[in-house]
């Protein structure tokens, strides 16, 4: 199929940026969206034009690098796929697909389609673990976890920080991002001691990075690759009242 | 070249704790003083850095993601494992070193191997005291699976994404570290060079990713925790940032290359669709456990496999190894699936496929326990196939997914090239000629939790670093080397990407170097992985400038390294004649193609040590000695 895409190019993070056409011709269904840009940016180098730049590493799902808004949804039209499990069959001979980077202020461009997303990393620094350091753990059955626990804790574990939940917010809001990571730690054992503290800064450390308010547009689980269920975000919220109730404040 | 690999002395159950012992110690108060370089996030890197800084080191880690949770690790699906023997299966320490070892095919140090199934079970403790969510039984204990190569239930997971939830532990831990400001960690950032003053390790020259800055970074020791080469086949399960440039680098500034021809060929992925295919996808071994792998018994029988009776399909994993079956070793499975297509038997595109069937599973368990335990992948498949595997069976096919060759390390860890240690699927030192499945991830954490933090402390205890600043004239040269390559990558202006390059060469690598090898073939690669390298540096094309971000000028680096690299894994491959484990040389097999091993010549590591640009790599030998599990030809019929 034949193919036009209006492409997100900025230079860099001063550069107001533009959307430019390429054609995308002979494009098998088959392909992925990633190996489709693959074959654009080859022709780019071939005509002696700069390439597009976009984040990917693992192609298959699961490392959280890759980050395209196509035709304004995070990831694209498939449900719970990644732009890189995306395949070409999901468009259709003479679509115009526009390709724009994740937009949040707390995911400036780095260059085209490439966001900074470090933010996200220094909110999991602010307590998104269990402070256990290596060695003399006890034995790993010594304490049971329900099934149903640990399938919980593993739901929201499954999170692999892409960001599109923010992408998707109107306010871009890291709340889904936050309360996945929470309620991950709050199903296990192992989570409890710091439960509160690790809430109530985490929540800080999300809103002094410059993410928006959470106001209930759900738009996030629904850009969710790994279909983390918004209800996390009303345990965290509670999580929090409780906390800040307690004195526990971070 | 110094190749002592200083096994202690005495029994080899004894050997682990008797060596920490001997172990010379550094004072806690003067850990901090010594900086500790660690390249690479994933496993290895990420639980070395944590644990290091928990003990005290000044720690700084590098990886080229944007965040250390990207580190390839994460796309590990099936498990790990631990002799727990949880399941109360006549499992042990001495099993699991046991099936290790001869998995390998008898070309791994039993000292390691045994020290690597002794501190499995603390892995296990200390990932779930982190909160890493295993799969658990209603009764709330740990819930176990075998795995390719294995006749007990010894592996862990956490659905098909163990990889990801143990890297998350591991990230965690770092994370933690990094906030308390006892490791910096710098991401989108590249290694390009080690730095080597007086002989020893000193130090790497990085590359920011974002700015194009060369920076360089002096310290105590480095690491080297940075992953596999198996992209050198272009085509392969890693991920598409995965390279050889680190451990290439440093080789050529002295350290030695041990077995870059053991390469690892997964036998369950999704077959090549077209010519415009990036990677490869793993579909979990775990799945070998219910699904059963057939090809049509008449070659060319292009029915849909549903039309296909049971008499007229050949359940040939199943016929030639009765006792392993579907399970059998993954050198063992990919290669008798080569050996179907080749004989015309293959399904799909090109007929380069098999079926991997659930029919008789879900007859048997009903498709919801088969959901259960492989939704996450069925769904991954029917996403890249369009086929639904609940109604048709999967085709799968061999893919290059692993490296067990990589650097060569002793018993500390420790490079030949002083200062230098190396860690995870960078070095070479557990798996011998074939990694068994689940065991990279206990072999990663081993080194970065249990082993590296012990053994470093050595280090300095006994080499007591001299103080040295990024000033050094050794500093300086590194730089201006790398400055004038990254300017001749902008100045070539010729016609082709990197990335064609980089297929041609895969091309080469999987032909002549892949699944079966033979002496004209690997002779032929070798006259035309130079020829193609030739080419490259004179008709290269890179687009934009080396001071901003700029992908394919990242990518040039790095294919470059493997034209290089390329050559020398041919020339191991050509020089060994046996065929062991993952290394099936065809002039070496029975009448019934099982492979024939020499241990008369060739029980042994073979270990390069570059020359020059232009002169032949020297191949050394470190002589593997089997004290405790007799040499036998491996037999899974
Ligand atoms: C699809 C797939 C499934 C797998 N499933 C399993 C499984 O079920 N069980 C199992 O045991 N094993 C499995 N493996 C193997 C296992 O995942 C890997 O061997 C292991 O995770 C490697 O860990 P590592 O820490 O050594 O390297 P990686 O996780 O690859 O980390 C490499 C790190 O080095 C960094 N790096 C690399 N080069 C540079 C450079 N030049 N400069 C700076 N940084 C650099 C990267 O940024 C990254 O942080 C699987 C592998 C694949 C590909
Ligand atoms: S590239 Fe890893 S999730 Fe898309």
């Amino acid at each position: 199929m034949n193919l036009t895409l209006k492409v997100w190019r900025q230079d860099g993070p001063n550069d107001a940026g533009r959307l430019e056409t390429y054609d995308a011709p002979d494009v098998s269904p088959d392909m992925s969206f990633l190996e489709m840009l693959d074959v654009v940016n080859e022709r780019l180098i071939n005509e002696g034009r700069t390439p597009i730049e976009f984040d990917h590493d693992c192609r298959e799902g699961i490392c959280g690098m890759c980050s395209l808004v196509i035709n304004g949804v995070p990831h694209g039209p498939q449900r719970a796929t990644t732009t890189c499990q995306l395949h070409m069959r999901s468009f259709k001979d003479g679509d115009t697909i526009a390709i724009e980077p994740w937009r949040a202020k707390a995911f400036p461009v780095v260059k085209d389609l490439v966001v900074d997303r470090s933010s996200f990393d220094r909110i999991i620094q602010a307590g998104g673990y269990a402070s256990v350091n290596t060695g003399g753990a006890p034995d790993a059955n010594a304490m049971l976890i329900g099934k149903e626990d640990a399938d919980t804790a593993f739901d929201a574990a499954a999170c692999i920080g892409c960001g599109a939940c923010v992408a998707a917010c109107p306010n871009a809001s890291a709340m889904l991002f936050v309360a996945a990571k929470v309620a991950h730690y709050a199903h296990l054992p192992q989570g409890q001691p710091e439960r509160d503290r690790r809430t109530v800064k985490m929540v800080n450390s999300m809103d002094a990075e410059g993410f928006g308010n959470c106001r209930n547009y759900y738009e996030c689980e629904a850009a969710c690759p790994k279909e983390i269920p918004v209800k996390f975000i009303g345990n965290m919220n509670r999580d929090f009242i409780k906390a800040v109730a307690a004195g526990n404040e971070g | 070249m110094n190749l002592d690999a200083k096994i202690p002395s005495g029994p080899v159950a004894e050997a682990w704790d008797k060596h920490r012992f001997d172990l010379k110690l550094v004072n806690p108060a003067n850990k901090r003083k010594f900086k500790v370089l660690v390249v690479g996030s994933g496993l290895a890197g990420g639980s070395a850095a944590a644990t290091m800084a928990e003990l005290g080191y000044d720690v700084d880690c590098f990886c080229f993601q944007d965040s250390p949770r990207r580190a390839h690790s994460i796309a590990a699906q099936g498990g790990i494992n631990a002799a727990k023997n949880y399941q109360n299966d006549g499992d042990s320490v001495y099993r699991l070193f046991y099936d290790t070892v001869k998995g390998g095919d008898f070309r791994s140090r039993e000292a390691n191997v045994y020290r690597l199934a002794q501190v499995s079970a603390n892995i296990i403790d200390q990932c779930v005291a982190q909160g890493v969510p295993f799969a658990r039984e209603y009764g709330g204990q740990l819930a176990n699976r075998s795995f390719g190569g294995a006749q007990v239930s010894r592996t862990f997971y956490a659905r098909g994404a163990t990889g990801q939830q143990l890297l998350l532990g591991c990230y965690a831990a770092l994370s933690r570290q990094i906030e308390m400001g006892a490791v910096k960690m710098h991401t989108r950032t590249e290694m390009l060079d080690i730095v080597v003053a007086d002989g020893i390790t000193r130090g790497i020259i990085t590359r920011n990713l974002t700015t194009g800055k060369i920076e360089r970074w002096a310290g105590d020791a480095v690491v080297l925790a940075t992953g596999g080469y198996v992209n050198v086949f272009y085509l392969s399960t890693n991920a598409m940032g995965c390279n050889v440039t680190a451990a290439w680098r440093a080789h050529k500034r002295g350290a030695g290359f041990a077995n870059p021809c053991f390469t690892q060929i997964h036998p369950t992925c999704i077959p090549v669709s077209g010519d415009h295919q990036s990677k490869l996808t793993l579909m979990s071994e775990s799945l070998r456990n219910d699904g059963r792998v057939w090809v049509p018994a008449k070659p060319g029988d292009q029915r849909p496999p549903s039309q296909i009776p049971d008499n007229e399909r050949d359940y040939y994993l199943e016929r030639k190894y009765p006792s392993f079956g579907n399970l059998s070793p993954r050198d063992i499975a990919s290669r008798a699936a080569k050996e179907a297509c080749d004989d015309g038997k293959g399904v799909g595109p090109g007929n380069r496929g098999v079926y991997l069937d659930f029919r008789d599973s879900i007859q048997r368990l009903g498709a919801e326990v088969v959901k259960q335990r492989y939704g996450n992948l069925f769904d991954m498949y029917q996403r890249i196939t369009d086929e639904n595997p609940y109604e048709l069976p999967m085709r799968i096919y061999p893919a290059p997914h692993y490296t067990i060759g990589g650097l060569w390390v002793d018993y500390n860890l420790h490079s030949n090239q002083p200062g230098l240690h190396v860690i995870g699927e960078a070095n070479f030192s557990d798996h011998g000629a074939n990694r068994l499945g689940a065991s990279a991830l206990m072999q990663g954490l081993a080194d970065g939790y249990f082993v590296l933090p012990y053994t470093i402390g050595n280090f300095f205890a006994t080499h007591k670093p001299e103080p040295i600043t990024t000033d050094h004239p050794a500093f300086r040269e590194a730089e201006s080397e790398i400055n004038a390559r990254l300017q001749r990558f902008m100045t070539i202006g010729g016609s082709r990407s990197p990335e064609s390059f980089h297929r041609e060469l895969g091309r080469i690598m999987w032909e002549k170097c892949g699944m079966a090898r033979n002496r004209a073939g690997l002779e032929e690669a070798l006259q035309k992985i130079p020829e193609l390298r030739e080419e490259f540096w004179n008709n290269v094309k890179v687009i934009g400038t080396e001071r901003s971000l700029n992908m394919t000028l990242e990518q040039a680096g790095r294919v470059a390294d493997f034209l290089e690299f390329g050559e020398t894994m041919c020339r191991d491959a050509l020089l060994r004649e046996e065929s062991c484990g993952g290394h099936f040389r065809e002039e070496y097999q029975t009448e019934d193609g099982e492979a024939v091993r020499n241990d008369d010549d060739f029980a042994h590591a073979a270990v390069w040590e570059w020359k020059g640009p232009n002169e032949e790599p020297v191949r050394h030998q470190e002589e593997m000695t089997f004290e405790n599990v007799k040499l036998a030809t491996r037999s899974y019929k």
